[in-house]
Parts: C-alpha cells; sequence; structure tokens
C-alpha cells in the first residue's frame, strides 16, 4: 500500500500548459502561408487538331451567328457593328427563335456560334465576348430545366436530364482562325 | 465588512485554460487542410479578368497551370515587355509546352488523364496572338480540356 503511494507521486502529469504556445506557431505559419485561391474559370472543350479548315460557308446562313472582334476591341455581329452588352439577348433571340423569324436559326440544334477575333484583340475582351456567350447558353439551359423539371441548371443534376437539356440546346461554338492585322503588343 | 471579504475570497476560480490547445488545434487543421503551398513563383505579371460564368476546377492535382502575361520589374531588362509564357517556374516557348504536358501527365494515374484540365492564367491586357499560338499548340498536343481562368465579377 505504501509502495503505491510512492508511485503515485512519481506519475505527475506532462505540463501541457505550452501545448497551446506550440499550436499557435504552427497556426501562425499556416496563417500566413495560406492563400485561399479560388480557382475558378471558364472551362472550354477545344476542338481536336486537324489540318484542313472547316469550311463555314456550306452552312446556311441564317444559322450561323458569327461574331468578329477587331483589333481595336470593336465587334461585328452579322455583319453589323454591336457592343457586348447586347450580345447575350441577341444570341439567345438566335437561338430559339422565339417567333420563327426567316433569318434566325430554323431549330437550336442547328444553331452554329462562329467566333473569330484578331491577333491583337485584347484577352480581356475575348474572354468577356466568350463569356457572354455562354452565358446565353447558361440562360437557356436553365429556361429549359425550369420548364421540363421545375429546377434550374446545375451541374448536379440527373445525367439523364442534363443529357435531354444539352441535346435539345447544344453548345456549338466554333472558333476560325484569327487575323492578323492588328498590332500585337 | 468581514461578510464583504469572505465572499470575495471563495470566488475567484480560474478560466480553465486547458481546452485552448483543442480550439487553436482545431483553427490550425483547418488552415492546413485549406492552404495550398505554392510551388511556382510568378515571373510574368497576371491579372486575370472578370467573367460571370464560372465553373471550379475541382482536382489539383490534375491541372496544370500556364501562364502568359508580361514579365515583372524583375525581369524586364532581361526578358522585355511583350507578352512571355512561364510554365513551372521560368520562361518558355511555345515548343516546351508538349514536354510540360507530359512531365505533368506521367504523375497523374492512368484511369485519371483523360480528366486533366490546363488552366491558362493569362494576364488581361495582352493580346489574343500569343494566347492563339499557345490554344493551337495544345490542340496539337490533344490537351483539349482548357480552363480560361477569371475572377468572379463582383457587382
Amino acid at each position: 500500500m505504501a509502495k503505491k503511494s510512492s508511485k503515485d507521486r512519481l506519475t505527475n502529469e506532462i505540463n501541457a500548459g505550452s501545448m497551446a504556445d506550440i499550436a499557435f506557431l504552427l497556426l501562425i505559419f499556416f496563417l500566413v502561408t495560406t492563400t485561399i485561391v479560388q480557382d475558378k474559370g471558364i472551362t472550354v472543350k477545344l476542338p481536336p487538331w486537324s489540318e484542313e479548315e472547316v469550311d463555314a460557308t456550306k452552312l446556311k446562313t441564317r444559322n450561323v451567328f458569327s461574331v468578329l472582334v477587331n483589333a481595336q476591341n470593336q465587334l461585328l455581329v452579322r455583319d453589323e457593328p454591336a457592343n457586348i452588352e447586347q450580345l447575350k439577348d441577341r444570341a439567345k433571340e438566335f437561338i430559339m427563335n422565339p417567333r420563327g423569324q426567316e433569318d434566325l436559326a430554323e431549330k437550336p440544334t442547328k444553331a452554329i456560334i462562329s467566333l473569330k477575333n484578331d491577333r491583337g484583340t485584347e484577352y480581356k475582351t475575348y474572354l468577356a465576348v466568350y463569356n457572354e456567350l455562354k452565358a446565353a447558353y447558361n440562360e437557356l439551359w436553365d429556361e429549359e430545366a425550369q420548364r421540363k423539371y421545375g429546377t434550374e441548371y446545375s451541374d448536379n443534376m440527373p445525367r439523364e436530364q442534363k443529357k435531354a437539356i444539352k441535346g435539345k440546346i447544344p453548345f456549338v461554338l466554333s472558333e476560325a482562325e484569327p487575323t492578323a492585322f492588328g498590332d500585337e503588343k | 465588512m468581514s461578510k464583504f471579504s469572505k465572499k470575495r475570497g471563495k470566488s475567484t476560480p480560474a478560466i480553465s485554460t486547458a481546452s485552448l490547445p483543442d480550439i487553436i488545434f482545431m483553427l490550425l487543421f483547418f488552415f492546413m487542410v485549406v492552404t495550398v503551398l505554392r510551388d511556382s513563383s510568378l515571373m510574368v505579371k497576371v491579372n486575370t479578368p472578370q467573367a460571370s460564368e464560372l465553373t471550379k476546377l475541382e482536382e489539383k492535382s490534375l491541372v496544370n497551370y500556364l501562364y502568359i502575361g508580361r514579365p515583372t520589374d524583375q525581369y524586364k531588362e532581361q526578358y522585355g515587355t511583350s507578352p512571355r509564357l512561364q510554365l513551372g517556374d521560368k520562361f518558355a516557348t511555345v515548343d516546351d509546352i508538349p514536354l510540360f504536358l507530359e512531365k505533368h501527365k506521367i504523375k497523374v494515374a492512368e484511369n485519371k488523364r483523360a480528366r486533366i484540365t490546363s488552366s491558362l492564367k493569362v494576364d488581361g491586357d495582352v493580346t489574343m496572338g500569343i494566347v492563339q499560338d499557345i490554344k493551337t499548340q495544345l490542340r496539337k498536343s490533344n490537351q483539349l480540356k482548357v480552363n480560361y481562368s477569371a475572377k468572379p465579377k463582383s457587382e
């Protein structure tokens, strides 16, 4: 019995008081090195490389929504000047053609958006244009999803539903080889 | 008087700091998990433009980064001010891209290779010429999944 009590005295606790300090040190290190990066961007699927150019002249002009951006960052949409703000609404109208106009796409599956820029175009203009065109499709997909399934379009929808929507309104954007009129800076 | 002092003497239990390390550890683990140690320092100025239709890059290990921009002040004298491509931690040319992609590819498990994405971090003020050359090179090397890095639009 006496032996046991002496043992009790020997096993005193490890002092945990400095534990907090050590943890703080590590914490501050990670706080300093952390950059909570939001790696986001516009995901694009490039077409496979082929030597021959796709001939766009075979397509009916009513089905092609051509967007040209020149080296001065000006837009030419279907052969007339336009600005970026109108682009989304015009693209949406072109794809869906709600009033069945003669000069807009026959149906969404036949609509093709053709984007052409110059080597002197600024990247931010290019991306803004691309963003608007993508936004047009995203909104159309959203409307379609609302109409059919009563939910908004998102990546975690059932696969068949997504496939059905994308089958009805496929995203077709062809990028032509850029012109080289402008100066590269 | 005696009553007052008595009460005071009794009621001073120190706040236990025993749980402090646990709280700190919790914070520590949070930051450890969200931390990404930057592996390459930027030699070009990259200020990505803003956009609204963004998708998130999921798996970091499946992403390779290509930086395009003008050299920073430090490298201006040596490399000039025209836009350059940076792969890893050094300046590169378009011809270096296939090897760079291959080097990244062998580190990725075979069943995940189809999901490799190239993240293009391009400065907004760069002209499309160099971007186009890089896109062409990516297409030639059959790296078709591309993400144009952009900041969310602040409205």
